[in-house]
């Protein structure tokens, strides 16, 4: 899909977004003493139909691109183009407009449902604000419609959500996702909390529902096998930047970065015969914090390929080797059977 | 080491005689018919159903099963650590011939720690937040073996050393919430290998951590192990890292055990349907495109497991038969069980269709 889409306008433009959280100290007096650079120059476009992967370890900024994207947190620098519309820029109406085309699935099915509200409120809450979208005397036969396109009984309307499995409930937050017929789903880590069994089958609905619906996702996931299964093309990101992005190809078999290919290196196969067959690059250290990032390159400190040029100067994201796949190192070099 | 290597041997032996503990006996760890329930209000949940395996010294056992199978709660049980109201109505922990079930708790402690250690998915919840990780893992030459306090921080620091924690006498005197979470992983590590035990049972260690420092903590777990033998139980819902490291497999679901086999067998041809269905439900970092094969529906409730096979609800395989009568573990091959009537069918599906 993913060429194709390319000659048509993209849904979604995010140039140099930048998210950082003040650090402050003092009780009364609060003095500004650094920020968390959450989020720190992202920039991407999706495509209509497409799915654009995020991946990353914890920590790296994934999540909160979601989140400042639909404002849940006030944006620091940077714009996102909704269809030519800069989000940042609207009015709260005009946001409330906007959430009705972008709608997001969080990760813990657990803390996201009301457990005061019953599924059939949850699902028709978003019509509450929009009212427009189903009449009223509609709303529960079209959420008992939802219910049971998302593979549950739609007779559980009634039910809470302390009665439903980790599976289920997920299924419910994509019926409200559902529920204003979005053009666009942030789904933020949707299946990390879910059995393997289970996380298939909502991975198979959220496909389907694709199709459907001619969805967009942005499917953010710290897991390089899920994200490679349902994106179309991947951006690989690292303490608040992306470093690489690509389609499935380029950065699963064709990686450029040092840190993606030591990402997918460390990816534990399913397949014992691999077992040590493998390139293994094992990083020494850990994530460096996000309030203190390293000077030029943020990968520097845990990289083997590092030279004092690293430190001095930022990579810029760029394409390299023609290859149409940018990447952010001075030093990025293919390697061959990483995975 | 320090002057007090010579005085090691002694202590153990004088466990081993006091508890009866006997290396010659033909497995290292005999696990037999275990069950754990817990009474509730909503009646008794069976979380572990006659839940049999054995463990030999250098071996790697994977526990795999989905939340809910049993997996954590059997090697609490088999540590001795059931909370009350949970109990063991019936079942052996043989370790080294000794029945650990039947011993009392003061023989207990003394052999969780030296013979038999385990370390936890969440090393800041099993960490003690109030005292510094030097004196958490002193604690255990001090209260195991009667080390003094200054020789006990200097083992103390050479563990931490050897688990490959960076400038380790530097950060010997800090608190678990100062170290990240590999580190933490680390520090539960050294407190579980400092006594060199004979098993060690290591419970999703890796599943909070990211993949890059989960290959790292991998690495050591499978470094250490062959530096000192120890058996090693892997408690894992992942089937990438038991592919990566395990020796054997026992596939648990419902509180008892579907498919237990080698590694490689049972990656390249599962014979029971509930293996195939996990191989088939996973996507795969190298492999694009391949659809995935949910299993359907959900786990099952364990206060009111299925009649018959626990998992004929889910099961693209069952007949009536499965309604009604529990499958045995049945012999496939030498070293190969599983609990499905129709494994050879099963087999042949698995052969045929690559997964």
């Amino acid at each position: 899909m993913s060429d194709s889409a390319k000659t048509t306008e993209p849904l979604l433009r995010v140039e140099n977004l930048v998210k950082w959280f003040p650090i402050t100290q003092g009780i009364v007096f609060q003095r500004h003493v650094g920020d968390v650079k959450a989020v720190d120059g992202v920039s991407f476009e999706l495509y209509p139909g497409e799915t654009l992967g995020l991946v990353g370890e914890s920590g790296c900024g994934k999540s909160t691109v979601a989140r400042t994207l639909l404002r849940l947190e006030q944006y620091t620098g940077g714009a996102a183009y909704y269809k030519g519309q800069d989000i940042f820029q609207l009015d709260p109406g005009e946001m409330r407009k906007l959430r009705r085309n972008i709608q997001i699935i969080f990760q813990d099915p657990y803390a996201s449902l009301n457990p005061r509200m019953t599924v059939g409120d949850i699902v028709m809450e978003p019509w509450e604000i929009h009212s427009d979208v189903v009449l009223k005397s509609q709303r529960r036969e079209r959420a008992k419609q939802l219910l049971d396109r998302v593979g549950l009984n739609p007779d559980y309307l009634n039910r809470y959500p302390h009665q439903f499995s980790g599976g289920q409930r997920q299924r419910i937050g994509v019926a409200r996702a559902l529920a204003l017929n979005p053009e666009i789903i942030i789904c933020d880590e949707p299946v990390s909390a879910l059995d393997v069994s289970v996380q298939a089958q909502v991975i198979n609905l959220l496909d389907e529902l694709q199709d459907e619906f001619n969805l967009s996702y942005i499917f953010i996931a710290h897991d390089l096998s899920v994200v490679r299964h349902i994106s179309d093309r991947v951006g690989v990101m690292y303490l608040g930047k992306i470093i690489e992005m690509g389609n499935d190809r380029d950065i699963y078999e064709h990686a450029v970065h040092p840190y993606t290919q030591a990402l997918l290196s460390a990816v534990p196969l399913p397949d014992p015969t691999k077992r040590d067959k493998r390139d293994r690059i094992l990083l020494e250290g850990d994530l460096p914090s996000p309030s203190d990032p390293p000077s030029g390159c943020n990968f520097r400190t845990r990289c083997w390929k590092a030279e004092d040029r690293c430190a001095e100067e930022e990579p810029d994201l760029i394409d390299r080797f023609d290859h149409g796949h940018p990447s952010a190192c001075f030093f990025a070099e293919p390697r061959t059977a990483v995975l | 080491m320090t002057a007090d290597d010579t005085s090691t041997p002694d202590w153990e032996q004088s466990l081993d005689e006091e508890v009866g503990l006997d290396p010659g006996a033909e497995h290292l760890l005999d696990v037999r018919d275990l069950h754990v329930e817990f009474p509730t209000d909503y009646g008794v949940v069976n979380a572990v159903n006659g839940l049999s395996y054995t463990l030999d010294r250098g071996e790697t056992l994977a526990i795999l099963g989905e939340s809910g199978s049993g997996k954590s709660v059997s090697a609490l049980a088999v540590m001795g650590i059931i909370d009350k109201p949970g109990r063991i109505p019936k079942g052996e922990v043989y370790l080294q011939g000794v029945d650990l079930l039947q011993l009392p708790e003061r023989q207990l402690r003394d052999i969780r720690g030296e013979r038999i250690a385990m370390i936890f998915q969440d090393a800041l919840t099993a960490l003690n937040p109030v005292y510094s990780v030097g004196w958490q893992i002193a604690e255990m030459y001090r209260k195991h073996r009667g080390t003094d306090k200054k020789e006990a921080f200097a083992k103390a620091a050479e563990l931490m050393d050897r688990v490959r924690i960076p400038s380790a006498k530097r950060r010997i005197d800090e608190y678990p919430h100062q170290f990240s979470g590999g580190m933490r992983q680390r520090v539960m590590i050294a407190m579980a290998l400092a006594l060199d035990p004979d098993v060690l049972i290591a419970d999703e260690p890796t599943t909070a951590l990211d993949v890059t420092v989960q290959a790292q903590v991998m690495r050591l777990l499978s470094d250490l192990q062959d530096e000192t033998g120890m058996g090693m139980i892997l408690i894992t819902h992942d089937l990438g890292v038991v592919a990566e490291v395990c020796d054997n497999v026992n596939v648990m679901y419902a509180g008892r055990v579907m498919e237990r086999a080698k590694i490689h067998d049972l990656y390249a041809e599962p014979a029971h349907p509930y293996t195939l269905g996990l191989m088939r439900s996973i996507p795969r970092a190298d492999q694009k495109g391949r659809p995935l094969d949910p299993i359907r529906g959900q786990p099952p409730n364990l206060a009111a497991i299925p009649s018959g096979c626990e998992f004929h609800p889910r099961c693209n395989f069952a007949e009536d038969k499965c309604t009604v009568e529990e499958p045995p573990l049945y012999r496939v091959d030498e070293h190969r069980r599983s609990a499905c009537h129709f494994w050879e069918e099963v087999l042949r599906v698995g052969q045929r269709q690559d997964h």
